[in-house]
């Protein structure tokens, strides 16, 4: 049975991730673990993340970091929103953050204005650059569920793209990686049809 | 194109029930939450919110397993409010599946808590509930109001805001209970003056009767969200006709 490990450094909304994979799966095994051993005998990963992103990288303690690298470097993985941003190079968040740098861009805060309010809260439309298997069956400009004060305006490994006041990266696609800045387990059928998309991704 | 505007229903909900009083009075039962929350769910509702209106120690559970059972059914954002006074409760709320949790009372009454849940959860789930009544000796002039309406403060609705959104608050749900219940339409006065003093999103709430109301919260009021309880209850509307009423008027809604 295919086993999917949903990674638990201590933050991360994984209790609402899981429940949506679950509701979209057919055989596979959805597990919350913090266990190394089962994450690398796990299929797929998530990798959440919610909050403050310096508090991220310091939950997220040598050992479990370690592994984790090592094991998104060769199965389906999928980041979402703090946990994309950490796989970034850098963030300004929380006077200057270093990420993983798995995937290419630097996340920076949005700016507000009177019309732009910031956090950038609520449901905002996911433009396509490129075609990716994860967004099959989900209409281009779809609308998803964003929660954030930070972003990133540009990338090499851009898939999507999202206004709010200025353009920023939606989703990124690299090898194996997929990560979205938006939550699909907030995004009702379009997110719930990129979870089972992520099911039934193979590379 | 840019963020979408939010249309929220609000489930008032009393030792496991949804109920929907006038000015918080008269108080008639409207059913089973989870039930209303996956129908809204389906008719495209985008996000959901629940007050325990009780929020008695007693009652307590009760809330976290309602919680739950709609979280795990329903997915789109579940913010909850009532009761919220320590940090424990709002970790709590959001194992049990919350995703904002709404403090109202226990902001007023301890300012620096607001601080302290942003800090430990993030702005991005920290909703301050905000209550505000007419002030009787002063036009276009608002005070915070607490224990359901049943306590003034006499502290002002416009700097009160701008205090909570340096501390840190995420988002402002801002209830006139001067026009909650009445079906008489927000006071979008009140709307505009708070929304176009800080930079987050204000919801506005209370007294919506019709579907221009939610309308107008947008246009007049300058909301990124309109707030209703009874229209949607007692499928006097749907959340369906709602968006379609609001596309017809130029809004930028989510189908």
């Amino acid at each position: 049975m295919t086993q999917i490990a949903v990674i638990d450094y201590g933050m991360g909304n994984l209790h609402s991730v899981s429940k949506a994979l679950e509701a979209v799966s057919q055989k596979e095994n959805i597990v919350i673990t913090s266990d190394q051993e089962v994450i690398k005998t796990s299929d797929k990963l998530v990798f959440p993340g919610v909050g403050a992103i310096k508090d991220c990288m310091e939950a997220f303690s040598n050992d479990l970091k370690e592994t984790v690298l090592e094991e998104v470097k060769k199965k389906p993985t999928l980041a979402i929103c703090v946990g994309m941003q950490m796989l970034l190079e850098s963030s300004e968040e929380n006077g200057g953050v270093e990420g993983l740098g798995l995937l290419n861009g630097k996340v920076c805060k949005i700016q507000s204005n009177q019309d732009i309010k910031v956090p950038h809260m609520g449901w905002n439309q996911v433009n396509y650059l490129k075609e990716h298997f994860l967004l099959k069956d989900i209409i281009d400009s779809s609308y998803f569920y964003f929660v954030h004060s930070y972003c990133c305006p540009s990338s090499k490994d851009a898939l999507t793209e999202t206004i709010h006041g200025e353009k920023f990266v939606s989703s990124f696609a690299k090898d194996n990686i997929f990560a979205v800045q938006f939550h699909p387990e907030k995004s009702q059928s379009a997110g719930l049809q990129l979870y089972k998309n992520f099911l039934n991704w193979s590379i | 194109m840019s963020v979408a505007k939010r249309i929220i229903p609000c489930l008032d909900v009393d030792k496991g029930r949804v109920v929907k009083g006038v000015n918080f009075l008269n108080i008639r039962d409207a059913g089973d939450p989870v039930e209303i929350a996956k129908r809204y769910d389906t008719e495209g509702a985008d996000e959901i919110t629940m007050l325990d209106i009780t929020a008695s120690h007693e009652t307590r559970d009760t809330t976290y397993k309602t919680v739950e059972s709609i979280a795990s059914q329903v997915f789109i954002p579940l913010t909850v409010g009532g009761g919220v006074r320590k940090i424990e409760d709002i970790k709590k709320l959001l194992r049990s599946g919350a995703d904002k949790v709404s403090i109202n009372t226990s902001a007023v009454e301890n300012p620096s808590f607001v601080k302290e849940a942003a800090d430990k959860f993030g702005s991005q789930c920290i909703v301050v509930a905000v209550d505000a009544k007419a002030k009787t000796d002063k036009e276009n002039s608002w005070e915070v109001v607490t224990y359901g309406g049943r306590n003034r403060t006499g502290i002002d609705v416009l700097e009160w805001t701008e205090k909570v959104v340096q501390y840190g608050a995420g988002e402002i749900l801002l209830t006139s209970m001067d026009r909650d219940g009445t079906k008489e339409g927000f006071d979008n006065n009140l709307v505009s003056k708070v929304s176009s003093g800080i930079s987050i999103p204000v919801i506005a709430s209370g007294g919506v009767g019709n579907l221009d109301h939610l309308i107008d919260g947008v246009k007049i009021g300058g909301a990124e969200a309109v707030l209703a309880a009874s229209i949607f209850h007692f499928s006097e509307f749907s959340i369906k006709e709602a968006k379609e009423a609001m596309k017809a008027s130029g809004i930028t809604v989510r189908f």
